[in-house]
């Protein structure tokens, strides 16, 4: 038994996040899981299941296909001191809840001179690769980002989605976990028990010298790929996800850069108004006179998602375009 | 009277009433003037359901509001010295400055606001109802909303949900008739709005919006049931706003008649409850005027406090944007 303890568990990401909402529900009474398809299927992709059977049918609720009215009812119950985890089946069904989203969970605290508070955190999930086409497919996260009162967080492992949906749940502010599908299988270690991967802040997940990409979500693990290729070239490569978007950790991305003097943003959006030029416009703000290159971007084209596989894979952008476009950027 | 009614509580209903009309009445003098910025959306001619309905319920039960919010937050107890701190801008309001006429609020009174959006308050009123049901309290929610809002999705979700879940909510429907500047018969193919909660296994309760005792008794069935877990009512109170969308001009509007606003005008719901209190010797005219003249002074007392309170320091711009 000593010899097993020793060695990590390790957890698909669909069984992280299951792990990481078992963990809120037992510590925090006033939580429950309210959403389409949570409680009796246990989502569409199955992270809920079993928490109906472990919780009961008091803290798991199947809904209406009305993702207005589910946004409300997490809205209005944080504010009057529960602390819902909402559900949104897929990212791209934020339009049917954006009002809730912008117009009430957003500002009702400001609105309200402080007198509320909404710790509400929504599970959504987004990301292309599974020829979901147009409406299943979207990474829609700079559209949070842009909204004051907020959070968004994107984790990119299974570690980090079990503790950044238990930081989520312990702050009391509404944050959105912004889930990759195509993800969901990807196995890495999550430790037993309760921890947080606090909010706001990125990890460095890889070390290097010359050159630094900052990478989120599934695009990381591209990003990671990407770097040993990038090695081979000689060029010694640090990969920081930030894992929070919003508030963004903008002291280690810059930190970076300032050592490396060359960086590229790479994420899974459209690039046009993505998050990525957020960062690239802050890098240039704080760390000007550090860089020897123009900061470089990669995100998917501006289209829509495409269904064909044959399309798809030319839409989402991979390690060997991040690669392309470093060469291009600095003349390799 | 269908039943009789305490007379503590006939008197509490006028007191609201003239609570709501006085301030208003102001509100709107002194927005005319300047003197409050932005746009006040006023609640004259309405005042007997805000009164009808808060007389049931306490500061534990939760109610959702509209744009034309300050009714519902009088009616729940809102102070005028913070009330009209609010409106001004200044620093001592209920939201320091930072929500206005469009989103005041106190939670402390169970108020979660007036709203911006139409359609805005349903599905928070409902998530408040699961909230009051997942803590096991017997507490209610009432949402307000006119009849504009009940052509919104948000309303039609959340009335789905409150009777898919039976949950202690109220869905007051204001009619009065307009839904900005476009009447009701040209935004929607029914008369009683009422009609839509069959649609979501609810009643549908159709009450005389200008008569505060009906509103009073009607609301009163609704909380009750609501309180005692069998699920959700809607209340339609046919009523009317004496001034238009914005602002205290009554007459002389494009979209109505004067004789319209006339005839609603002889349909006041303050004169005709003071008539009815007068004939069952409950008020008389002296006691009714004295009334009148106490909310007039704390009325010159709430602007007074607002004229005199500091504006917010910019310092306090980006407070509160995260708990």
């Amino acid at each position: 038994m000593a010899e097993a303890q020793q060695q990590p568990r390790k957890l698909p990401y669909v069984a992280a996040i299951t792990d990481g909402v078992r963990e809120v529900l037992k510590e925090q009474d006033n939580a429950f899981v309210i959403g389409e398809d949570v409680a009796g299927a246990g989502s569409v992709y199955g992270y809920y299941k079993g928490l109906l059977e472990e919780f009961g049918p008091d803290r798991i609720y199947d809904t209406p296909i009305s993702e207005e009215g589910i946004m409300g009812v997490g809205v209005g119950a944080a504010a009057t001191g529960c602390r819902p985890i909402v559900d949104l089946m897929f990212m791209d069904f934020i339009g049917e809840c954006m009002d809730e989203i912008a117009n009430q969970l957003a500002k009702m605290r400001y609105m309200f001179g402080g007198h509320a508070r909404l710790p509400v955190t929504v599970l959504t999930m987004a990301g292309a690769g599974a020829s979901l086409a147009a409406q299943h497919s979207q990474s829609l996260e700079a559209w949070l980002c842009h909204l004051p009162g907020l959070k968004v967080v994107m984790p990119s492992t299974p570690y980090d989605a079990k503790g950044l949906i238990i930081a989520a749940a312990r702050d009391d502010n509404p944050v959105f976990v912004v889930l990759n599908k195509v993800s969901l299988a990807m196995t890495g270690e999550v430790p037993e028990g309760a921890y947080e991967v606090p909010i706001g802040q990125a990890a460095v997940l890889r070390e290097g010298r010359d050159y630094t990409i900052v990478a989120t979500g599934r695009m990381v693990h591209e990003a990671l790929k990407a770097a040993e290729q990038l090695a081979e070239l000689g060029l010694d490569t640090e990969v920081i996800d930030p894992r929070t978007l919003q508030p963004f950790d903008t002291a280690t991305v810059v930190d970076s850069v300032r050592r490396t003097h060359r960086v590229m943003i790479v994420h899974e959006a459209v690039r046009h108004g993505g998050i990525g030029a957020e960062i690239a416009a802050t890098i240039q703000e704080e760390a000007f006179d550090y860089l020897d290159a123009p900061v470089a971007r990669v995100g998917a084209p501006f289209s829509p998602v495409p269904f064909s596989p044959a399309l798809e894979a030319h839409y989402v952008p991979d390690a060997e375009r991040i690669v392309a476009e470093a060469k291009r950027q600095l003349g390799l | 009277m269908t039943r009789a009614i305490a007379d503590d509580i006939l008197l509490d209903l006028h007191r609201r009433m003239v609570r709501i009309r006085l301030f208003e009445e102001t509100a709107g003098r002194l927005m005319e003037d300047g003197k409050i910025p932005g746009a006040l959306h006023l609640y004259v001619g309405q005042e007997a359901v805000a009164a009808g309905v808060m007389v049931h319920l306490s500061n534990d039960d939760w109610i959702t509001s509209t744009h034309r919010g300050h009714g519902h937050l009088i009616a729940k107890g809102g102070a005028f010295d913070r009330m009209f701190a609010e409106l001004y801008g200044k620093a001592t309001g209920y939201c320091k400055g930072k929500g206005g006429s469009m989103h005041i609020c106190n939670m402390e009174l169970g108020m979660l606001g007036a709203n911006g959006i139409v359609g805005g308050g349903p599905p928070i009123a409902v998530g408040a109802a699961f909230s009051n049901r997942f803590r096991k309290t017997d507490r209610v929610a009432c949402t307000f909303f006119g009849d504009g809002a009940s052509n919104e999705g948000a309303f039609h979700e959340a009335a789905n949900m409150a009777g898919l879940y039976k949950l202690p909510v109220v869905f007051v429907c204001e009619n009065n008739g307009y839904g900005e500047f476009t009447a009701q018969s040209n935004h929607q193919a029914i008369v009683d709005v009422a009609d839509r909660a069959a649609g979501y296994g609810m009643p549908g309760v159709v009450v005389d919006g200008m008569d505060a005792i009906a509103v009073y008794e009607a609301a009163g069935e609704a909380i009750e049931r609501a309180r005692r877990g069998e699920g959700p009512t809607l209340l339609e109170c046919k009523t009317y706003r004496f001034f238009d969308h914005v602002g205290v001009r009554g007459m002389g509007l494009a979209y109505r008649s004067d004789d319209e606003v006339a005839y609603w005008r002889t349909r006041d719901p303050i004169p005709r409850l003071e008539q009815q209190l007068a004939e069952q010797d409950i008020l008389s005219t002296e006691a009714a005027m004295a009334v009148h003249a106490e909310v007039t002074r704390e009325v010159e007392a709430g602007v007074r406090f607002a004229e005199e309170s500091p504006l917010p320091d910019p310092s306090a711009l980006l407070e509160d944007v995260y708990a």
